[in-house]
C-alpha cells in the first residue's frame, strides 16, 4: 500500500522547473525553422485530401461541410501529437541517450522538477504546433468563431495532459522502440476515434461515453470544435472538468514514476 | 593548524536489493586535502561519490558535507559541490561555450558572471580554441576536460572527481593532473575515484581502498607502499631453480608470481636486494621502487572483477 500511497505523493517543487524548459526552449530555438515546416505543411495535407478530396463525398454534418467539421479536430490532434512525442521519444533521448537529467540534477535543480520542466516544454510545444495548424485552418477560412483565440490556452492545458500520461510511458518503457505500444494501442486509436473524422454520435450511446471517459483527445477535440465552431454548449464544461481532474492525476504520477526509475 | 572535517561518514550503508554496493563506512575528509577512493570495478566507489554529492539517498548510516547532512540539505550541498562524473553526460545538442552557459543557470548564476566565468574557465582548460564547436566533435580528452571545467563553473568548495582519466591518452592525462594539482593550490577539497595508482598516488594527500562495499585499507600514499610493500621489489624471470633460490635467500618474504615473473617483496632496507642479485645470477632480473598498485594488488588480491 505504502508503494501506491508514494506513486501518488505531491512533489515539492520552484521556479527552477523553468531553467530546465529555458534549456528545451533553448535548443528548440537552434533548429526553429525546420521544426515549424512539418507544422505547417501537415494540417493542409489533411485539408486538401480528407477536407476537399474525401469531403466531396461525404454529407454535411450538422449542418456542416465535411472540412469545417475535420479542421478544429487536426488542431486538436496537434496538441496530442506534439506533447506526447515530446514527453516520450524526446525525453527518453534526453535521458537515456543523452544524460542530460543526470547532469541536472547534480546541481540544485531537482529531479521532480526535471520532470516538470519536461511537462512543461511538452505542453509548449502543444500551443507552438497547434497554434500553427490553427493558424493554417484560420488561412483556410474554417474558422467563423472569434472564440477561436480561447484555443491556444487551451492547448497548453491539452499539452500538459498528454505530456503527463507520455512521461508516465517514459518512466516505465525498457527502451525506446517499446513506445510501438502506447503508439499502436492507445494514439493511434485515439486520433481515430475521438470524434475526429466522424461524429461520435454515429456510434452507440456506450461507446459515446465510454469515448468520453477514456479517451483523453474526445475531450480535447470536443472543446475545441465548440470554440472553433463558436457552438457553446454546457457539456464542454464537462469535458474541461474531466481534463482538470485527469492532468494532475497523472502529472504527479508521472513525477513519481521517473523518480523511482532514476534515483537509485 | 587544526584540520577542519568537511565530509564525514558515519556507517554508510547503500543497498540495491540484496547487493550490499557500500557496506558499513566510516571516513572523514578534510578541508583543503586530496582524498582517493580506490578499489576495483564494482568497489563501491561511485556509489559513495553519488552519496556525497546527495543524488542517492543513503540506506543507512549518516553522511555529512560541511555540517550539513546530505538528507536533508541535497539543494544546498549541491551548491557548494561541483561533479566531475565518469560517464560523458555533456548536453550533445549544445557548443562547448553554452554547454558552460546552460549549465550556470541551474545554480542561479547571473547570465554576465557565467559568460565571464566560462571564458576563464574554457582558457584554464586549454579549450578556447572550441568555445563554439557542437561538442560531439570534441576527442575524449577535451570532454574530460569539458566537464572539468563545467563542474568547476559554481566555484564549488568541494570538487568530486569520478575516474577523471579513464581512457585518456598520457598527454591528455598529464594535462587533467596539471589542473588537479592546480586546483589543489587554490585550496579545493578534491575527492577523486581511480583504479590508476599512478594517479591516486601522484594526487591524493590521504586515500581508502576500498573492495566488495567495505574500506580495507586507509592512509597516506607513501606510508602504504612502506607498510604493505617495502620500498623495493625485486622481480626476476620465472624459472625452478630462480625460484628455489629466491625461496633460501628470502625465507621471510612473500614471493608471488605473475605471468612469468617472479616478484619479491622483501621489505629489507634499501641496498640488500642488490647485494644477492650480486651473488646469484637470475634471468631478467630487476629491482624496482614498489608503488600503490602493489599495495592494491596485494590487498585486493589479482582476481579479475568484472
Amino acid at each position: 500500500m505504502s508503494n501506491i500511497a508514494a506513486l501518488f505523493r505531491v512533489p515539492k517543487l520552484s521556479y527552477r522547473v523553468w531553467k530546465v524548459w529555458m534549456r528545451n526552449k533553448d535548443v528548440f530555438m537552434k533548429t526553429y525553422k525546420t521544426n515549424f515546416l512539418p507544422s505547417l505543411l501537415e494540417p493542409v495535407l489533411y485539408l486538401l485530401a480528407l477536407g476537399l478530396g474525401l469531403g466531396g463525398f461525404v454529407q454535411a454534418i450538422n449542418g456542416q461541410p465535411y472540412i469545417n467539421f475535420i479542421a478544429p479536430a487536426l488542431v486538436a490532434v496537434s496538441m496530442m501529437f506534439s506533447a506526447f512525442y515530446e514527453c516520450t521519444f524526446a525525453s527518453f533521448v534526453r535521458m537515456y541517450y543523452q544524460k542530460t537529467f543526470g547532469a541536472i540534477i547534480a546541481t540544485p535543480v531537482s529531479i521532480e522538477e526535471v520532470i516538470t520542466g519536461e511537462i512543461l516544454w511538452g505542453a509548449t510545444k502543444s500551443l507552438i504546433n497547434s497554434s500553427i495548424v490553427l493558424a493554417v485552418i484560420v488561412a483556410f477560412g474554417l474558422v467563423p468563431s472569434p472564440l477561436f483565440l480561447l484555443v491556444p490556452p487551451l492547448s497548453f492545458l491539452v499539452g500538459l495532459l498528454f505530456s503527463a500520461i507520455a512521461m508516465c510511458f517514459t518512466a516505465i518503457v525498457p527502451n525506446i522502440d517499446a513506445f510501438n505500444y502506447p503508439n499502436f494501442l492507445f494514439i493511434t486509436p485515439m486520433f481515430l476515434l475521438s470524434g475526429t473524422f466522424f461524429p461520435l454520435t454515429s456510434m452507440p450511446e456506450f461507446l459515446q461515453v465510454a469515448a468520453q471517459i477514456f479517451l483523453p483527445l474526445a475531450n480535447a477535440v470536443e472543446v475545441t470544435r465548440s470554440l472553433v465552431l463558436g457552438n457553446i454548449q454546457l457539456s464542454i464544461l464537462l469535458n474541461l472538468a474531466w481534463m482538470l481532474i485527469v492532468t494532475p492525476v497523472f502529472f504527479i504520477l508521472a513525477i513519481n514514476l521517473m523518480k523511482k526509475r532514476l534515483i537509485k | 593548524m587544526a584540520l577542519e572535517i568537511l565530509v564525514e561518514a558515519e556507517n554508510l550503508t547503500k543497498k540495491f536489493g540484496d547487493l550490499v554496493a557500500v557496506d558499513d563506512v566510516n571516513f572523514e575528509i578534510f578541508k583543503g586535502e586530496s582524498f582517493g577512493f580506490l578499489g576495483p570495478n564494482g568497489a563501491g566507489k561511485t556509489t559513495t561519490m553519488r552519496m556525497i554529492q546527495s543524488v542517492s539517498p543513503l540506506t543507512e548510516g549518516k553522511l555529512t558535507l560541511a555540517g550539513m547532512d546530505v538528507t536533508e540539505h541535497g539543494r544546498e550541498i549541491k551548491s557548494i559541490v561541483g561533479v566531475a562524473p565518469q560517464e560523458d553526460n555533456l548536453d550533445p545538442d549544445f557548443t562547448v561555450f553554452q554547454n558552460l552557459i546552460v549549465y550556470a543557470r541551474y545554480f542561479d548564476i547571473s547570465k554576465e558572471k557565467a559568460k565571464r566565468k566560462a571564458e576563464e574557465l574554457l582558457k584554464f582548460v586549454q579549450l578556447e580554441e572550441k568555445r563554439d564547436v557542437i561538442i560531439t566533435s570534441l576527442s575524449g580528452g577535451m570532454r574530460r576536460r569539458l566537464i572539468l571545467a563545467r563542474a568547476l563553473m559554481n566555484e564549488p568548495q568541494i570538487l568530486i572527481l569520478d575516474e577523471p582519466t579513464t581512457g585518456l591518452d598520457p598527454q591528455a592525462r598529464h594535462l587533467i593532473w596539471t589542473k588537479i594539482r592546480n586546483l589543489q593550490k587554490q585550496g579545493v577539497t578534491v575527492i577523486l575515484t581511480s583504479h590508476y595508482m599512478d594517479e591516486a598516488a601522484q594526487l591524493c594527500d590521504r586515500l581508502i581502498i576500498m573492495d566488495h562495499g567495505k574500506i580495507i585499507e586507509k592512509g597516506k600514499p607513501a606510508e602504504l607502499v612502506k607498510k604493505h610493500v617495502g620500498e623495493e621489489v625485486l622481480e626476476v624471470l620465472y624459472s625452478k631453480e630462480a625460484m628455489e633460490c629466491l625461496k633460501q635467500n628470502f625465507s621471510d618474504a612473500r614471493i608471488d608470481v605473475v605471468g612469468d615473473k617472479i616478484q619479491v617483496f622483501a621489505h629489507k632496507p634499501r641496498g640488500v636486494l642488490a647485494k644477492v642479485l650480486e651473488e646469484a645470477s637470475f634471468k631478467g632480473a630487476l629491482i624496482r621502487d614498489s608503488n600503490l598498485e602493489d599495495v592494491f594488488l596485494k590487498l585486493a588480491g589479482r582476481g579479475l572483477r568484472d
